[in-house]
């Protein structure tokens, strides 16, 4: 093509390049640059404050544990209901529409629904007491029971957001070719040779990205956590927020966000690595 | 012993037939093409034979077991796709050992069986290498040799050179026949290219609409083909039709009289293009040459008999001009009587 027509690619991407320069890239550069000033000139003092809270191990490890526990979790689960979903032959729209319900709820008022059932007087609660399992209301949120606190937000987050790795993985077992599994069958492999075998290599690329989604947005969970536990379990996200309406200390709260990206940063890197596909190895 | 019984098989897509009552017997080591055009049904019989795909109704009987509820595994049978199904994500090695992976045979044969299926088909040189970096032919090979090299007792092939070039495809034809016929594999081999299916098979099944219109052997469906269909379908050129009335038991163009069964309403002469010889204008039937292709091997006169358009295959140092009238001599014994409102052949006056 004649190099005249070169210059339409990057006018066709211009805008969005502006659009995300203006409301991404600044306020990023903003918030390192706010995290790495106090007082005047670059310190760190910021981020030794927030080394030095109390809460700042706790916030580290709590966030760490949930999302160790919630995003495998939330990726076998939709692994096997994606294979379910996709074998279905009737129905599979209506099934798939019940299924990402939860993505149409915004994290707060999940966390508030979850409330609703889990609190003293919930209906989990009731129905204990009914059953007559229990002798009168219970607490499972509070800081006495972290246990059943931290099941109680992971239950909340499988509910929630399990359909967005779900959607992305039928769309890629849709992208898969049949023919490759039948092959597979033909030549011998039982269904759950074909699965590690076929299915999941192939579905590498769906797999990455899911990850990276759902674990950029664990790094990040806030608003479930603040529903069902308030502080009885701090969370990065939860701290920043904390610095930045109660303690209205901007640079503290802006060093958490940094290191809410770091983190994510690093993942994210870590599963670009780990699970890359060579280019050759493409359908 | 691995013998095929397709027992009245229908397989229905909604309210789409794409398959009526196919009952076809493949012998122990036979090799059996399924010839026809695109659409007719042959891969939807394939992949019920393999399992991939449920009759509506009938029995697949492999071996004397009926495998009708069995899943394509538990058959005993080896495959190749019309897409080839070649998995990206693994080496050309790696795909052709799937099948003896899958077999947990031992690291030494898996190497030795994927050399020799890979020398066969001349693939020896991309062993480590992805699919993806193969032209559509060389994946097309891969596919042939995954299949080949877990040396099965029952192959089904769903147009395994259709990628080929023409000299490739020639002689990896000649090849194949030759490992399966000294491996003694039952093979079923679909395609729509009807040298492929005469140079191969022991017996072709020449099929058109979701039917089987003819099984026989090649120079058997070729001589006498049962339906307008087959004649047509085979033979290049086509077997020509030529409309003609029969009265008491003589049908006549021009000067030719040829004995003709009286059975039929419309009688439609079967005429293959080399059945018939050329002499002088004013002997036998009268044909009118509008173009003549050298071929090489033979002259290809296209024109008209009787006003009905016919080609005409002639030896190569045959003087012959376009517009002229020649007369064609031909044997009664190599004509095919086709009754022109069924289709069917009849039988010999
Ligand atoms: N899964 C399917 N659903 C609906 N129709 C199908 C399906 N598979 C094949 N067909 C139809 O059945 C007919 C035969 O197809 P096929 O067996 O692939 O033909 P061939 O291999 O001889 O070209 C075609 O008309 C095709 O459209
Ligand atoms: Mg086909």
């Amino acid at each position: 093509m004649p190099a005249r027509t070169s210059w339409i690619p990057y006018a066709l991407i211009a805008p969005s390049v502006v659009f995300l320069g203006a409301l991404f890239l600044v306020p990023l550069v903003q918030t390192i640059w706010l995290s790495f000033s106090a007082g005047e000139g670059f310190s760190l003092e910021n981020y030794q404050r927030m080394a030095g809270d109390l809460n700042f191990a706790l916030a580290i490890k709590n966030t760490f544990m949930l999302t160790l526990v919630v995003v495998p979790l939330q990726v076998v689960l939709a692994l096997g209901m994606a294979t379910m979903v996709t074998k279905l032959d009737k129905g599979r729209d209506l099934v798939l529409w019940v299924l990402t319900i939860p993505l149409g709820i915004s994290d707060l008022a999940a966390g508030l629904a979850w409330l609703a059932l889990l609190q003293n007087t919930g209906y989990l609660n009731s129905a204990l007491y009914a059953l007559g399992l229990i002798q009168g209301p219970t607490g499972w949120l509070s800081q006495e029971t972290p246990v059943a606190l931290f099941f109680a937000i992971v239950l909340a987050e499988l509910w929630r957001a399990t359909a967005i790795v779900l959607v992305i993985l039928i769309a890629g077992l849709q992208l898969i070719p049949k023919e490759f599994a039948e092959a597979a069958e033909i030549f011998g492999a039982k269904p759950w040779t074909r699965f590690t075998r076929i299915t999941l290599p192939l579905l590498k690329p769906s797999l990455q990205s899911a990850l990276i989604l759902r674990t950029v947005l664990a790094f990040e969970v806030f608003a479930v956590v603040y529903a069902l536990g308030g502080r009885n379990f701090p969370v990065l996200a939860g701290e920043a927020y904390v610095w930045q309406n109660d303690n209205q200390n901007y640079g503290v709260a802006a060093a958490y966000a940094v290191l809410i990206m770091a983190i994510s940063l690093a993942a994210t890197a870590l599963y670009l690595r780990v699970l890359r596909t060579r280019p050759e190895q493409l359908p | 012993m691995a013998d095929i019984v397709i027992d009245r098989v229908v397989k229905e897509f909604g309210s789409f037939q794409a398959l009526q009552e196919v009952s076809l017997t493949v012998n122990d080591g036979e090799f059996v093409a399924l010839l026809g055009p695109s659409g007719c049904g042959k891969t939807t019989l394939l992949r019920i034979i393999a399992g991939l795909e449920t009759q509506t109704s009938g029995r697949v009987v492999i071996g004397g077991q009926d495998v009708s509820d069995l899943a394509p595994r538990k058959r005993g049978l080896a495959m190749v796709f019309q897409n080839y199904a070649v998995f990206p994500h693994m080496t050309v090695f790696e795909n052709v050992a799937f099948g003896l992976r899958m077999q947990k045979a031992p690291q030494a044969e898996v190497k030795r069986k994927v050399e020799r299926a890979a020398a066969l088909l001349h693939i020896e040189s991309y062993l480590d290498r992805y699919p993806a970096k193969l032209s559509g032919g060389q994946r097309q090979r891969v596919a042939v040799a995954r299949a080949l090299a877990v040396e099965p007792a029952v192959l089904l092939m769903d147009e395994p050179l259709s990628n080929l070039d023409a000299l490739l495809r020639l002689e990896m034809r000649t090849e194949l026949k030759a490992v399966l016929r000294e491996a003694g594999t039952t093979t079923i081999y679909v395609t729509h290219d009807q040298t492929e299916a005469m140079g191969l098979a022991d017996r072709i099944a020449v099929m058109y609409g979701g039917k089987i219109e003819q099984i026989g052997a090649p120079l058997e469906i070729y001589a006498t083909p049962a339906t307008r269909f087959v004649g047509g379908f085979i033979g290049s050129p086509p077997m020509n039709f030529i409309k003609v009335r029969c009265s008491h038991g003589t049908a006549r163009i021009g000067d030719a009289a040829l004995p003709c069964p009286t059975a039929a309403e419309n009688l439609e002469l079967g005429l293959r293009g080399e059945d018939a010889s050329l002499g002088p204008s004013g002997s036998g039937i009268p044909f009118d040459v509008r173009v003549v292709e050298p071929m090489g091997s033979h002259l290809l006169l296209t024109g008209a008999i009787d006003g009905q358009l016919a080609r005409i295959v002639a030896p190569p140092t045959a003087i012959v001009n376009a517009g002229e009238r020649v007369g064609l001599t031909v044997d009664p014994a190599r004509v095919t009587w086709i009754d022109g409102t069924t289709g069917r052949a009849l039988a010999r006056a």
